[in-house]
């Protein structure tokens, strides 16, 4: 066992786990925090996505012991209880989901997105989220809810 | 999938990761951003028993000039390889290259040096790095060693590196406005190419058109012999030995990189 301490959705966090336990593992069945969820299992489908250090990673390819020492954004960290951060409240209005299960996925690869390029066309918002899969195909309102994110932060920062 | 189980050591330095790494031979494994390892471990195809973490040494990362190469520290992550001014400037073919790896989660993570030393054919770090005739620095408990692109390879995600090396560095020559190509043929997003090409300065590689990334030295041959880019994509294919999956047979491969190499000539940026 390792111990490892990291700051997950602003919490300072400190753990025993066995150096194999992967990190969406960590999040979901040691913090019971279940927005992450596990699709693929094979780097594929971005179900998993979190942000590490403000950049979207797949928590199923990264060691909760790689974590250590680092900042672990989940869906549920986004916005305070109750409220919704502005690319939620986008794939809300858009209805940027059909089941829902890639959704926490899209939506943390979106706010990484956004916080590396606000302003992203269509097609730069379509090759950012190459890495997450919709198993339901609804990829347009997803996308919708991606450039209307975008907008969204522009109309709050003007 | 969990991996089977593991000790853990984060290195403190490059030199005490070569010193575990003498210390445990076979049995332990470097890891940096996971990106090949990780996937393999979970899928039981590799089972270390100590994985040693290079991935937070930062006299590892970070791109310089020396001279006419550019060093790129070997836990240089693809983000921001393709995203750094320098090499945009200076080899503008390899920051395209890392662009095209996966997708911007493994990219985030996936390292240079993970991915050479990962020697997978079908990748497109170790074609770029042969297109570009650059070399690899390793470094081990009797020193370091700098190895050409061409002889970097031996096989199927085999390379040269002893057990107890640690890849420290990837050199590669400026190139700066020097006109590529590059080109990548795949049916499924985020996927390894089916074929690649990459082309520079008279040289040309392949991607998984056999066990290593490969030079098209016939078609080379051709090119500076002369030939249009179109006489000379018809060599493409010439001396290679791809293999085959669900995704094309040999012919089809070939095929391919005789069409890709001829619009990785034709197409040229820079």
């Amino acid at each position: 066992m390792t111990r490892i301490a990291l700051t997950v959705n602003g919490e300072k966090r400190s753990d025993e786990v066995e150096p194999r336990l992967l990190l969406v593992h960590y999040l979901r069945e040691v913090l019971g925090l279940r927005a992450a969820n596990v699709g693929c299992d094979t780097t594929s489908c971005g179900a998993c996505t979190v942000l590490l250090d403000g950049k979207s990673v797949k928590s199923c390819t990264v060691l909760a012991v790689q974590a250590a020492g680092h900042d672990v954004i989940t869906a549920e960290g986004l916005a305070p209880a109750g409220e919704l951060h502005p690319v939620q409240a986008a794939f809300r209005q858009n209805h940027g989901l059909q089941c829902g299960f890639c959704t926490p996925g899209m939506v943390m690869a979106t706010v990484g997105l956004l916080s590396e390029n606000p302003h992203p066309t269509e097609e730069q918002a379509r090759e950012a989220l190459e890495g997450n899969l919709c198993r339901c195909t609804g990829y347009h309102n997803i996308i919708r809810a991606v450039l209307a994110a975008a907008d969204a932060s522009t109309e709050v920062s003007a | 999938m969990i991996p089977s189980q593991f000790d853990y050591v984060a290195a403190e330095s490059t030199e005490h990761a070569i010193s575990l790494l003498a210390e445990r031979g076979d049995d332990a494994k470097l890891l940096a951003g996971g990106h090949s390892l990780l996937p393999m471990m979970k899928l039981r195809l590799a089972a270390p028993e100590l994985l040693i973490d290079i991935g937070g040494l930062t006299e590892l990362a970070g791109v310089t000039i020396d001279g006419d190469e550019l060093v790129i520290g070997a836990t240089t992550r693809h983000a921001d390889l393709a995203g750094s001014e320098l090499v945009r400037a200076e080899a503008p073919l390899l920051a395209y290259a890392a662009s095209q790896v996966g997708d911007p989660q493994i990219r985030h993570r996936g390292t240079i040096g993970g991915s050479l030393s990962h020697a997978d054919p079908a990748a497109d770090l170790p074609m770029a790095l042969v297109a570009l005739g650059g070399s690899v620095v390793l470094q081990g408990p009797n020193g370091i060693r700098t190895v050409s692109a061409d002889s970097c390879f031996r096989g199927y995600f085999e390379t040269v590196m002893e057990p107890d090396e640690v890849m420290i560095a990837v050199r590669v020559p400026r190139r700066p406005g020097v006109p590529w190509g590059y080109q990548k043929f795949v049916r499924r997003a985020n996927d390894w190419a089916i074929v690649g090409v990459a082309a520079i300065n008279g040289r040309i590689a392949l991607a998984n058109m056999g066990a290593t990334p490969l030079r098209a030295t016939a078609a080379e041959q051709a090119l500076a012999a002369g030939a249009s880019p179109a006489g000379a994509a018809e060599h493409a294919a010439e001396g290679t030995s791809p293999g085959e999956d669900m995704h094309a047979d040999r012919e089809y491969r070939r095929h391919l990189a005789r069409v890709l190499t001829r619009r990785a000539l034709e197409h040229q940026t820079g």
